[in-house]
């Protein structure tokens, strides 16, 4: 499964979303020299890429609660994605009252 | 993560009303999050000291464990987490970023 799947399969469990969107823009951040590292340094597929997302989420779980809360509830539900070499998360989090 | 990581950003966010931690300087931020914020900020007019993550290993992971935040940029104002890119880049759009400049005395108020 790759990152964008499970980070689906995550998200949908929590969040019941009424729209979700995931964009792998790991491709745009290939030249960071961090990143180069990483990609020399690794020895499977599945560390090469996936390291730069942003997520759009529409949730009704989200109403009532400031952006900070909403954005660390979807940085705990991807901790585990974190631990494995997820760098960077942008994130467009709206309840349904906002749309 | 030791106790001192977390008693330096302590210091580091007592001392100064806004502390950015980020990738790189003012003048030279290494990612395009950090450059960002940096220049919201400068737009602002905020006075505020940076901290350079890429320049200590332990910094890096320190100041994520102290947030409980996976990424960098993060932003403090007063000793108070903000937030990231993410949440800086909307507080700017809405003008909440700057009522909250404003209030804490940090900026002078626009006309």
């Amino acid at each position: 499964m790759d990152r964008k799947t499970r980070m689906t399969v995550l998200l949908e469990e929590a969040l019941n979303p009424s729209m979700l969107v995931i964009r792998d823009d790991s491709a745009r951040h290939q030249h960071h020299a961090h990143m180069r590292s990483v990609q020399e340094n690794s020895r499977g597929p599945a560390q090469v890429g996936e390291t730069h997302y942003a997520v759009e989420i529409v949730s009704d779980k989200f109403d009532e609660m400031r952006a900070l809360a909403r954005h660390r509830l979807v940085n705990e539900l991807l901790a585990p994605e974190f631990e494995q070499g997820l760098h960077a998360l942008s994130l467009t989090l709206k309840g349904t009252k906002d749309v | 993560m030791s106790d001192s990581v977390f008693q330096t950003i302590q210091n580091m966010i007592d001392t100064h009303p806004v502390m950015l931690f980020m990738k790189g300087d003012k003048l030279f931020p290494q990612c395009g999050f950090s450059a960002r914020v940096v220049q919201i900020l400068t737009h602002l007019d905020t006075p505020f000291e940076t901290a350079n993550v890429l320049e200590s290993p332990e910094l890096r992971q320190g100041i994520k464990d102290f947030s409980q935040w996976p990424t960098v940029p993060q932003l403090y104002v007063k000793g108070e987490f903000i937030g990231g890119c993410d949440i800086v880049t909307d507080m700017y759009q809405s003008g909440e970023l700057e009522t909250l400049l404003v209030e804490k005395g940090i900026v002078k108020a626009s006309d």
